[in-house]
């Protein structure tokens, strides 16, 4: 299982890349190994605005569901509509292609308490 | 004792295996406390041949639809039922086994559901249906529920042409999510949910209004007028069917402009068995389904690439979603979907429609017989199905009662319902009314 | 070892509506004795349909066929043991289904003169009486369709009790261990579900209950025997709890097979139940439904039952309708009453003393099974259980395998596997519910099997990846069904 070193990671499995104001968001790895293949996304809306640790959108497999939380608060600049269509590429690819939301970060300080890859793969090991 | 085979020698073998020396010390973590002390009090056990003269007896304190010539309908509907059908639905296989989660040794449910929910869609004109629900009534307040969570707003319109009894369930189903129930009155004249009421009662931000076609008067509905009106404020219409046999006859509401369609199929297969069980229905467009409640099937392939079918978007429900679940429903009403879906292809697209045909045909003489009758009038002049409404100059309790001396079932008294219609009487005529009942219904009714 | 799955013909048989051919017909509709109206005289023409278009036209022995084919392709109680925890798959007697379609109890149209319904009346009437005398309430209604149906109706009426004392009350406490159906209907009846862990022992304790019951809760939702198949050995005290805080304690009778004539659940404290006569009372599941979820509350609770109420008056019997405080309607009618009929049909055929009979049968067959098993597959708690037990995949794991394979190793034995991966709190749970009906030696023939499966994890684990095989299908491809839905033939 990957975890790259450039990404932050949240409790709820979310990963985050940081390029200048935009927030890349998706989900881990392990969270898509644990929910099987996937079969359906529920994302917001372009636009609309997300805040930390609060539900953003929905993920599903054929026998889980789960809330896809936002790891900071702020405006969704783009949506990856290709993954609401094509939901088994975020089983394929989830760091790359199964991005999910961009956000424009309203406050960066809301970063600072997310974990690095190493305290993630650290916690992961704990919560089996 | 009757369905238990253990003998003293199982009894004691088993208590053996698990280290008990009786059933009480196996027992003997129970509180003793709370231990029932007496037996229960019930009836002593009968044999299967006792057991039936009690039944059977019981029965003939009742007087069936058989015996009386009956003109009730109301919801529910006297059909008659080929004989396939409980000659099938008797294949133990299908009624003696649970809900299909086991796909593999489930398939003869799973497709004839699958096959269900087609002809739902097909009678109906819309896009997918799920695979039943309890009856008309708690399908009316499950579509209520889901226009809600599709508009995210809050107020329902109901038709006071909707059945009573499905309004009083859309009323108790509503309790906990806020009830923002209102009514748009019935028109006095035809009977029907004039539009323009429609328009004058929804203001401007209704979730949905919800229109019953025949309605509980029997009058049929200007779908498409409504259907106007309500997108145009971004509410949905929810149609109604509680005849299902109107769809042999009747334009289907998916192509009126309808969002959802719900109401009961009892009149397909199912007997009328003092209300219950009976088969709600639930059908929509595509883009809605994930907010639809209830079973649904899907068809899919096996590993080596064979057809097979299975239960699909189940996390939509309540054993994965729990309370965000988009019903706590969980059991459908199988058995029931399997036994219209019978009757539907054993009568064929050409019988359904020759028979509905027969259904407004045995009404509208009988409503020309009615006509007839001294102090009787039709009561509304909206054109119906298999079912109108009729005014009396007398009182119709007494009537009814009178008609029931010469066993006659003649019809349901609306005073109950509606204060205001307090002479009025709701009568149905189907292919099991003969001319002769019906004759026979119109001379008594003039003497009564 | 002779498997019960062995050989067997099954016909292929596509879907009805690949069988049409316009102009044949099935069963065609009487004649008409009455002149045919004009329906385009009659009906603006908006309002009339042209075709049905794809709906079957085929000859009645292609429909009997199509269906009986079907059925072969299904499992039922009748086919073989369906040890589904959690379901009571017990047997459902043939007498019931004769006098369930008995004319005098069927052809009864809801809306007919009380006084020609005299019969059915009294059958509600006194199945009222047996569920309130099994269950110790006081009284009960026979209105919701299932057992769900009844968790919504009992909810409903605790939430009116309060509103209608003018202190409305916001939460249900409701067990990890609990079915997904009680936090689904609080949800709907307005409540906030609040969460509580089963200790390690599997059961509720007490301080759990302490910690978090408020004036605030309107109830606490368990089920008892618990879904881990364990009696709830505290509900006296933990009920005592709930009450000095003004609370009602529901429980789901789903269970209600381990305890009839046992213990009575009013003598537990508790106040409101549903039960479910397609479990308990032997009334078949259908392949998913008609059930009956007739719901039994105490004294403070019975004015908001559903209308109508079923009073006697003298020899009479009639609906009462007039009930103010009542919460009104679950569905249209009465209830499922061909299902009611089954379930009275089966009291009076068991007697008080046969369901006391039958719930210890079920006891002695879980534990039997319990005991032979525990060795080959983990037990999630090792103590006397109910009338069902709860085993996981965790000894099995190591070889690769899960319990879905173990599931569907043994169709091809020619069993219904048991219920899996529930109860939740048990990962890889296996729940096996016997139920009272099965003899001794097909308990041992299930035990041998599930030992051999046991064995074959360890040596040839791809076997029972790879069943079953011997089934219509083989193991469906659930994903794709989700991904590229085809929910209707076009």
């Amino acid at each position: 299982m990957e975890f790259p070193k450039d990404l932050k990671y949240t409790k709820e499995h979310e990963w985050v890349k940081v390029e200048g104001n935009i927030a890349t968001v998706g989900i881990t790895d392990y969270a898509q190994d644990s929910l099987g293949d996937v079969v359906y996304v529920e994302l917001p809306q372009e636009g609309g605005s997300v805040t930390k640790n609060e539900p953003f959108g929905v993920v599903e497999s054929v026998k889980a569901v789960s809330d896809l939380y936002s790891p900071i608060s702020g405006s969704v600049a783009e949506v990856n509509d290709a993954i609401i269509d094509s939901p088994e590429v975020i089983n394929e690819d989830p760091y790359g292609d199964a991005w999910m939301i961009k956000v424009e970060v309203g406050n960066p300080g809301d970063l600072s308490d997310l974990m690095s890859a190493d305290e993630y793969q650290k916690f992961i090991e704990e919560e089996k | 004792m009757p369905y238990i085979p253990h003998t003293n020698k199982d009894i004691s073998e088993i208590l053996k295996a698990v280290g008990a020396s009786s059933i009480e010390e196996l027992l003997s973590h129970l509180p003793a406390a709370l231990r029932i002390k007496a037996p229960l009090n019930l009836p002593k056990g009968l044999s299967e041949q006792e057991l039936t003269g009690v039944l059977k007896a019981l029965g003939k304190e009742n007087s069936t639809v058989e015996e009386y010539s009956s003109f009730l309908g109301a919801g529910a509907y006297n059909h008659y039922i080929p004989a396939a059908v409980n000659n099938l639905i008797l294949r133990s296989e299908f009624y003696t086994s649970y809900t299909p989660y086991q796909p593999e040794i489930s398939q003869g449910t799973l497709q004839a559901i699958f096959e269900y929910q087609t002809l739902v869609c097909q009678l109906t004109g819309m896009d997918v249906s799920n695979a039943s629900l309890y009856d008309g009534a708690s399908a009316v307040a499950e579509a209520v529920l889901m226009a809600k969570r599709l508009t995210g707003k809050e107020k329902i319109y109901l038709s006071s042409a909707l059945h009573p009894e499905y309004r009083e369930t859309v009323k108790t189903y509503l309790k906990g999510s806020g009830d923002h129930l209102f009514e748009v009155a019935y028109d006095a004249k035809t009977g029907s949910t004039l539009p323009e009421t429609v328009n004058a009662v929804t203001g401007d931000d209704p979730a949905c209004v919800v229109v019953q076609h025949p309605n509980f008067f029997g009058s049929l509905e200007d779908l498409e007028k409504i259907s106007e009106i309500i997108h145009k404020k971004n509410g949905l219409l929810i149609v109604v069917v509680n005849e299902a046999v109107s769809f042999g006859l009747l334009k289907p509401a998916g192509e009126l402009g309808c969002d959802i369609v719900v109401g009961e199929n009892q009149s397909f297969g199912n007997t009328l068995s003092y209300g219950g069980p009976y088969l709600g229905f639930m059908a929509t467009k595509t883009e809605f389904i994930r907010q639809m409640p209830g079973r649904i099937i899907g068809q899919t392939v096996d590993k080596q690439g064979k057809r097979a079918f299975c239960l699909t978007f189940a996390t939509r429900e309540q054993h994965i979603r729990r309370e965000r679940a988009t019903s706590n429903i969980c059991t459908n009403h199988g058995l029931c979907a399997l036994a219209a879906s019978i009757h539907m292809v054993a009568i064929g697209s050409t019988g359904l429609q020759r028979l509905a045909r027969l259904n407004l045909s045995k009404a509208e003489y009988l409503k020309e017989k009615l006509k007839g009758v001294e102090g009787a009038e039709v009561a509304f002049s909206a054109p119906t199905f298999n079912e109108f409404t009729i005014k009396l100059a007398k009182d119709p309790e007494e009537a009814l009662k009178k008609l029931l001396k010469k066993r006659i079932m003649g019809g349901v008294s609306l005073k109950r319902f509606y204060p205001e219609l307090g002479n009025h009487i709701l009568v149905a005529a189907t292919e099991m009314n003969s001319k002769e009942a019906i004759d026979a219904f119109a001379d008594e009714l003039a003497q009564a | 070892m002779e498997a019960n799955g062995t050989k067997g013909l099954l016909m292929e048989e596509g879907l009805i509506f690949e069988k049409s051919s316009k102009g044949r017909t099935g069963v065609e509709p009487a004649s008409f004795d009455v002149p045919e109206a004009s329906a385009e005289a009659l009906i603006p023409k908006n309002l009339l349909r042209d075709d049905i278009e794809g709906f079957p036209d085929v000859a009645e022995i292609d429909a009997v066929r199509h269906y009986t084919r079907l059925s072969q392709w299904n499992f039922g109680v009748d086919t073989g043991f369906y040890p589904l925890g959690s379901c009571t798959m017990k047997y459902n007697p043939k007498v019931n289904e004769d006098m369930a379609r008995l004319p005098g109890l069927s052809m009864l149209h809801p809306y007919q003169p009380e006084e020609l319904s005299q019969g059915a009346l009294k059958l509600m009437y006194e199945l009222e009486g047996f569920l309130a005398e099994i269950s110790g309430m006081d009284a009960i209604t026979l209105q919701p369709s299932a057992g769900a149906h009844g968790e919504l109706c009992g909810l409903l009426l605790i939430s009116d009790y309060f509103k209608s004392k003018g202190k409305p009350r916001t939460k249900i406490i409701i067990p990890d261990t609990a079915h997904g159906t009680n936090p689904a209907s609080s949800h709907l009846a307005g409540f906030k579900v609040v969460p509580v862990k089963s200790e390690g022992k599997g059961v509720l304790s007490v301080e759990a209950v302490k910690a978090i019951m408020d004036t605030d809760t309107a109830a606490l939702m368990l089920t008892n025997p618990n879904t881990i198949g364990l009696f709830e050995s505290n509900i006296k005290e933990i009920a005592e709890i709930v009450h000095k805080k003004g609370g009602f304690v529901y429980c789901d009778g789903a269970n209600l097979n381990a305890i009839m004539g046992i213990m009575k659940l009013g003598d537990l404290g508790v106040d409101v139940v549903q039960f479910n006569l397609h479990k308990t009372f032997s009334t078949p599941h259908g392949g998913g439904g008609p059930g009956s979820g007739p719901v039994g509350v105490r004294k403070a609770l019975e004015p908001f039952l559903p209308i109508p109420r079923i009073k006697k008056a003298g020899k009479k019997f009639k609906l009462d309708y007039n009930r103010p405080k009542s919460i009104g309607r679950m569905k249209s009618f009465y209830g499922n009453f061909s299902i009611m009929v089954r379930a009275y049909t089966y009291i009076r055929r068991m007697g008080g003393e046969g369901l006391k009979r039958a719930s210890e049968a079920a006891i002695l067959n879980a534990n039997y099974i319990k005991e032979k098993l525990k060795d080959s597959y983990a037990l999630a708690y090792d103590q006397p259980c109910m009338h069902e037990c709860v085993f996981s995949d965790r000894l099995q794991l190591g070889s690769g395998v899960a319990t879905m394979d173990i599931a569907k190793r043994l169709i091809d034995y020619g069993y219904h596997p048991p219920t899996v991966y529930f109860p939740l709190v048990v990962p890889g749970a296996i729940m096996i519910e016997p139920t009272e009906t099965e003899t001794l030696e097909t308990l041992d023939k299930f035990i041998e099997v599930m030992k051999l499966i046991a064995d074959e994890a360890k040596a040839t684990p791809q076997v029972l990846k790879d069943a079953p095989t011997k089934t219509k299908v083989q193991r469906v491809d659930e994903v794709r069904a989700a991904r590229e839905p085809i929910l209707r033939w076009k």
